[in-house]
């Protein structure tokens, strides 16, 4: 029997599940599809601080930064092919720069390590940036991970600690007692005993969550990637412009795009990135990948003779504060949402996983393992990442 | 907007485009099934873009090399080349007449909804100076993207000189260009044997053919046989040039693996049994120099996907594209034709084409009669078409002779041993998963040549059923330099 | 049937008839691979022959990742092998 059943075989799930594992729990892993078949399949698999402003998000990050070198280091960097290869945010003008080392300041002030960069030493760090930009910030913390692979290889270390994954499972609904709490979820696989369920759905955690009774509204935001033919390394880190960082928290209708850019293990170069809210519409968008294209060779002017091969797609899920949904739910007690984390879920993905195992834990009356203690110490609060924030039972006291 | 000269029936004109005209039809693919599709719609009064990638039109049943006298030289080689002189002949009095633009190199790499009532072709223009995107808009499309060969891996098979059974083919039919002077042809399929012919015709030795099925299945359907007795006889006539040039024709025989250094200079053959299987003793070493081999073909399916047309698994085990009796899509507005509704040769495709491109006509309004003789037609060669698919499937067993060390993603070098892994140990349960974890299909060919055989393997190792679907999407048809996408007139690059 | 059209492969002149593609003309010339891939560094030549597969990439005056087997030879042509992504000198 299952003391806990995660929803969601990617990357937050996997986490999730990862730390079920370790804490010494015993765990189910369901999917409707394969693993990491959503969007951990769809991102870039960045790990960022640099794109987060002072705030719980930020605290989140930082948190989760630290825990994905743990990670490194209990499966493998190359399991997660997770590189520390640093982020340079560069502004395209000197407003922008002025802006942007406010920014970097204020981030400073929360721990994040932040390095001015003059417009002359941008070429040292990515020779083949255009020139004339009047300058930048580096941010030696951000990371780069394969997202499939990390995700696929965290349920493997899950499995190896005993947690059973089952792909192609569908999640109804849960069974609850008498008083309302979790005893079981029931999915087209049958019924499984558990006291605690994980919505770890992604961009489909609003559906799963009213079938749990315990509604959140996660909506989704669509993002294309283009991606060349391979390369030798022709850009060092993720580069992108400072314009990108405005654009995650906008909350406008049409199409915003902001230049990123970076390589990867395979050789070829992603370029993102845009935001559209346009449901689950996955028609490739001419407009889209013309822009991103135009946006990328100003950036990087050697891109210009270099092929597209292919685009692939991707739902953000994010909710209208644009912050995650972290934490049990007082509706139905025994739920726990971990979804919603709009671009930054792959980064996100290990804090939040302790912190949902941590409450899990307690729910369970016991006690987390040492070593993972030490990791979990300090727990940021999660109040900003409720449940309860959306529903009229924003009064309810907290109950783990 | 000017038409340049034809130069005869090898050498329809360029057209100018980049025009914001729209035109009644896009035909997408300029072989038998395109070409048809472009003449008839014409015909029927529409304004017609037809859309190639190829220097000149003919697809490749109908390639051809464009001088003249080498032409006649390699008539030999060019089955239904009358077919096509015919229909190129009509084409370019249609340019001539205004009514028919031709845009030869032109590839499109993607296509798109314009407005509530009509489609653009996004193509990139490979002989501008600078590659440019264009935009071809019409209001309706005809898409006859043709196929390919269909490969499975064996060890040994990205050794240089193991070539596709197609790709000898093109060469001969290019320019009579001979791949190699000792050829060994395997596989499955009617196709080895023009192949073969052709090579041995060419002054090669073809060392033997090796057909990996029992052609006793023919027995099973008679009806298309009787249907069909032009097509027995051409079978006829190879048979018969094979045994002029003493070739060798094995039955239920199969190459096991391509050895060679940086180059093949052997194979080893072997027998199979009624099942695909190897039949132990019976394996023998061949010096060659080129390794021909084919095992049918796959249709290009990325263009109707990317509209959302539905598909189905056909006999052969390729994903075509659903048609109606009018060579409708399940999206309006967009026709297909040839083999990606089916592979079925030349001869259908090119009846295929021609109730598209009146049946798209007609869509507009224009008057087109139904022509009952083309539906005959059709159905006698698709009847045909599901006898061959039927005759000469793919052995199943050589996903049990695939080892480790076998490439299967030719692109990205990823060896059967790594899929294996991913599925086995990172829980890549489908081709999808598969793909983005080992990397399959994420080369420059993105997936055309290990689609298939990756999807069989992994549907082998998880115990499910083949998905050809999930490789066959591809959102960019043909590589694109940014600078055509980002529309901006760039010089060549500067390299900082 | 011969011509006098010439392009040339790594200094040395292959000869070529009009129509001919580079891979073509290639072959006619025995040469059976021009590309090394980028992982393994192992030889490659044609394969598919019609521009599907992406194996026959060579450097065409000066332009990597070009398909032998759909370019047009022409007289002068630059042709050199490849080696893997054919753009090593944009490594940084």
């Amino acid at each position: 029997m299952a003391q806990v059943v995660v929803v969601g075989a990617g990357m937050v799930g996997a986490a999730c599940a990862y730390y079920a594992a370790r804490a010494g729990l015993e765990v189910l892993v369901l999917d409707r599809g394969p693993v990491a078949a959503g969007t951990t399949s769809r991102g870039e698999g960045n790990v960022l601080v640099s794109d987060k402003g002072p705030g719980p998000e930020l605290d989140l990050a930082i948190r989760s930064v630290r825990l994905w070198h743990e990670l490194g280091d209990a499966v493998g960097h190359e399991a997660l092919e997770l590189e520390p290869k640093g982020g340079l945010v560069v502004a395209t003008s000197e407003p922008a720069l002025t802006a942007l080392h406010d920014f970097a300041q204020s981030q400073a002030r929360h721990g994040v390590a932040v390095e001015p960069v003059a417009s002359a030493r941008l070429h040292q760090l990515e020779p083949h940036l255009a020139g004339h930009l009047p300058g930048g910030v580096l941010y030696p913390q951000d990371l780069q991970v394969m997202p499939v692979l990390a995700a696929a290889a965290l349920l493997r270390a899950a499995r190896q600690l005993g947690a059973r994954v089952q792909t192609g499972v569908d999640v109804r609904g849960v069974e609850t007692d008498g008083a309302g709490a979790v005893r079981a979820v029931v999915s087209s696989a049958g019924r499984h005993p558990a006291s605690a369920v994980v919505n770890a759905t992604g961009t489909w955690g609003g559906e799963v969550a009213t079938r749990f009774g315990a509604p959140v509204p996660v909506l989704p935001r669509r993002g294309f990637v283009l991606v060349t033919e391979p390369l030798p390394r022709v850009v060092r880190r993720k580069v992108y412009s400072a314009d990108y960082v405005a654009n995650v928290a906008a909350s406008t209708e049409g199409l915003e795009t902001s230049v990123v850019v970076e390589g990867t293990r395979g050789g070829t170069v992603l370029i993102g990135a845009s935001r559209e809210r346009v449901g689950f519409d996955e028609t490739l968008s001419v407009e889209v990948v013309r822009r991103l294209a135009a946006q990328a060779v100003r950036l990087f002017p050697v891109l210009a003779g270099i092929n597209l091969m292919r685009v692939y797609r991707g739902f953000r899920p994010y909710c209208p504060d644009h912050l995650p949904v972290i934490g049990a739910d007082e509706r139905v007690p025994g739920v726990y949402h971990a979804c919603g984390h709009e671009g930054a879920g792959i980064g996100l993905a290990p804090a939040t996983g302790l912190l949902v195992v941590q409450q899990v834990v307690q729910r369970l009356g016991a006690v987390l393992p040492a070593e993972l203690g030490d990791l979990a110490a300090d727990a940021p609060d999660l109040a900003p990442f409720r449940p309860s924030r959306f529903s009229a039972l924003a009064d309810v006291p907290e109950t783990a | 907007m000017t038409t340049s000269p034809s130069d005869g029936p090898g050498m329809p004109g360029r057209a100018d485009v980049g025009t914001r005209r729209a035109y009644d039809v896009a035909v997408v693919g300029g072989g038998p099934a395109g070409m048809s599709a472009a003449v008839a719609a014409v015909d029927a009064g529409a304004r017609v873009a037809l859309i190639d990638g190829g220097s000149a039109l003919g697809g490749q049943y109908w390639r051809h090399p464009p001088d003249r006298a080498l032409a006649t030289e390699v008539a030999g080689q060019h089955h239904g080349l009358r077919h096509y002189r015919r229909l190129a002949r009509s084409i370019a009095a249609q340019e001539r007449s205004g009514r028919l633009d031709v845009l030869t190199r032109h590839d499109v790499w993607t296509l798109e909804r314009n407005g509530d009532h009509g489609f653009a072709a996004r193509v990139i223009d490979r002989a501008a100076a600078t590659e440019q995107e264009r935009v071809v808009r019409a209001s309706a499309l005809v898409l006859a993207p043709g196929a390919y060969d269909r490969q499975v891996p064996f060890p040994g098979w990205t050794l240089p000189g193991v070539m596709t059974a197609g790709g000898v083919q093109a060469l001969l039919k290019g320019s009579a260009t001979v791949a190699g002077q000792r050829v060994l042809v395997a596989g499955t399929g009617p196709f080895l044997l023009p192949v073969a012919a052709g090579l041995a015709s060419a002054g090669a030795t073809v060392v033997g053919v090796h057909e990996a099925s029992s052609t006793a299945e023919w027995a099973s359907h008679p009806g298309a046989v009787a249907r069909n007795v032009t097509k027995l006889a051409e079978g006829a006539g190879y048979a018969a040039r094979l045994a002029r040039h003493r070739v060798p024709y094995r039955l239920r025989s199969t190459v096991l693996e391509a050895h060679g250094d940086d180059q093949v200079q052997e194979v080893t053959t072997a027998r199979l049994d009624s099942a695909g299987r190897v039949r132990p003793g019976t394996e023998e070493r061949v010096a060659v120099d080129v390794l021909a081999v084919g095992w049918g073909f796959t249709p290009q399916l990325e263009l109707p996907l990317a509209l959302g047309c539905a598909t189905r698994t056909d006999t052969d085990g390729s994903l075509v594209v659903v048609v109606d009796d009018e060579q409708r899509t399940t999206v309006g507005g967009i026709f297909v034709a040839g083999e990606a509704c089916g592979v079925g040769g030349a001869a259908l495709a090119a009846v295929e084409g021609r109730i598209a491109g009146a049946a798209a006509a007609r869509a507009l309004g224009h008057d087109a009669p139904v022509a009952a003789r083309d539906r005959r037609q059709r159905t006698a060669l698709r009847g045909f078409a599901r006898a061959m698919h039927r005759t000469y499937p793919v052995p199943e067993p050589w996903l049990d002779r695939v080892t480790d060390d076998v490439l299967v993603c030719r692109c990205e070098e990823v060896s059967a041993g790594r899929l294996r892994e991913v599925v086995e140990e990172l829980g890549a349960d489908d081709p999808r998963s598969a793909k983005l974890m080992a990397r399959v299909g994420m080369g420059w060919c993105q997936g055309r040549v290990c689609g298939y055989p990756a999807s069989c393997l992994v549907a082998h190792w998880t115990g499910t059923d083949v998905d050809p679907a999930q490789l066959a999407s591809r959102p960019v048809a043909t590589p694109v330099p940014l600078a055509a996408l980002a529309g901006t007139d760039l010089d060549e690059p500067t390299r900082t | 049937m011969t011509s006098s059209l010439i392009f040339t492969f790594a200094g040395r002149p292959v000869a070529f008839r009009p129509g001919q593609t580079v891979g073509a003309a290639l072959i006619d010339a025995g040469i059976r691979s021009w590309r090394t891939t980028r992982i393994e560094r192992r030889p490659r030549g044609l394969f598919c022959g019609i521009g599907v597969c992406f194996d026959c990439l060579v450097v065409l005056d000066g332009q990597p990742n070009q398909r032998a087997c759909l370019a047009l030879a022409r007289a002068g042509l630059d042709v050199r092998p490849q080696e893997g992504t054919g753009h090593d000198d944009l490594a940084v």
